[in-house]
């Protein structure tokens, strides 16, 4: 194992089955029927699994969903407003805590 | 090619003789082809399938059949066909004010240009991986090779165009050449099958009419 992160490791997730297989095949199960066609398309389910993979910063999801906008149509234009929309949430997600900085100086100031 | 010098008479010739035509336009955004195709292809495609679009090709309900044929622009499968055309009518219609009647999505396959591609950016194993994993047994019967022969223009015969392309013509034991043309020898072939079959055969099935389902 010459890295953490492999590229090949991602075809082997199913040998997280090797254990407790049931789980693995519960969570399969649910996985597919979350990124199936429902009220919001495979399309638009991809470009929402995009922008979380990036705000998980897994490279195995950003891999795979970014092969998965591709393969349902989506551009790389759309693709980049996911991902700006995943740092967005993440960049005000940051800030709103900051009142939380403001509540705790308040506190312990004269 | 119809705004080429010398062929701009082809369009007038098309509808008067009411040719279907397929053009093909991997995408609807300039970058996408220009980075496949060339600069500036993207813009003379669209000039070309407005000059189509101005003769009555592509108009619902029109006679003159204008389809487009999309691929993708790199290592990775097309769309579902169905989606992709909405996706595509949408987008031509709204940037561009384009018709056309249907869109055919065609697999790459991995042999000439393509696979000098997917060898050189270290892509060819994984996707000869997952298109070898997306055989689907069901678009074995609709495959062009089933129902039809390729003949090069020497008169030599082949299971295909990419078998063509590949300089594989039909086995041995059968009619070489289209002078020794015998259907039910040909009917009954045995099909040469190389890696790049998979391109045919993965997910919905790739042929010159699109995908083999759906």
């Amino acid at each position: 194992m010459s890295h953490y992160y492999e590229e090949n490791d991602l075809e082997r997730f199913a040998e997280l089955g090797r254990y407790r297989p049931e789980l693995f095949e519960i969570f399969m199960n649910y996985y597919q029927n979350v990124m199936a066609e429902g009220a919001l398309s495979v399309r638009e389910k991809a470009l929402i699994a995009l922008a979380v993979a990036h705000t998980v910063q897994c490279p195995y999801c950003i891999d795979a969903y970014t092969r998965a906008c591709l393969e349902s149509g989506s551009n790389p234009e759309e693709m980049t407003e996911a991902v700006h929309v995943a740092a967005a949430i993440k960049g005000g997600a940051t800030l709103i805590h900051g009142v939380q900085m403001h509540n705790v100086t308040d506190k312990v100031s004269i | 090619m119809l705004l080429e010098p010398g062929k701009e008479h082809l369009p007038e010739f098309f509808r008067r003789h009411r040719v279907e035509l397929v053009c093909s336009l991997p995408y609807y955004q300039a970058d996408m082809v220009d980075r496949l195709r060339g600069a500036g292809v993207f813009q003379k495609s669209l000039e070309a399938l407005r000059r189509l679009n101005e003769l009555g090709y592509g108009r619902e309900g029109s006679e003159l059949v204008l389809n487009l044929m999309a691929n993708p622009v790199g290592a990775y499968f097309p769309p579902p066909q169905a989606e992709l055309e909405i996706l595509f009518r949408r987008e031509l219609g709204r940037r561009y004010g384009i018709r056309f009647h249907q869109l055919f999505t065609l697999i790459n396959m991995p042999i000439g240009r393509f696979e000098e591609f997917l060898r050189r950016s270290n892509n060819y194993e994984r996707y000869l991986n997952r298109l070898a994993g997306s055989f689907n047994p069901a678009t074995v019967p609709s495959l062009m090779c089933r129902h039809l022969i390729s003949v090069s223009w020497e008169g030599i015969l082949y299971d295909c165009d990419f078998n063509q392309a590949l300089n594989l013509p039909l086995g041995e034991e059968l009619p070489r050449h289209i002078r020794d043309f015998d259907l039910k020898a040909l009917q009954h072939r045995r099909i040469r099958l190389a890696e790049h079959c998979y391109g045919c055969t993965a997910g919905s099935g790739s042929s010159c009419a699109g995908s083999l389902e759906g």
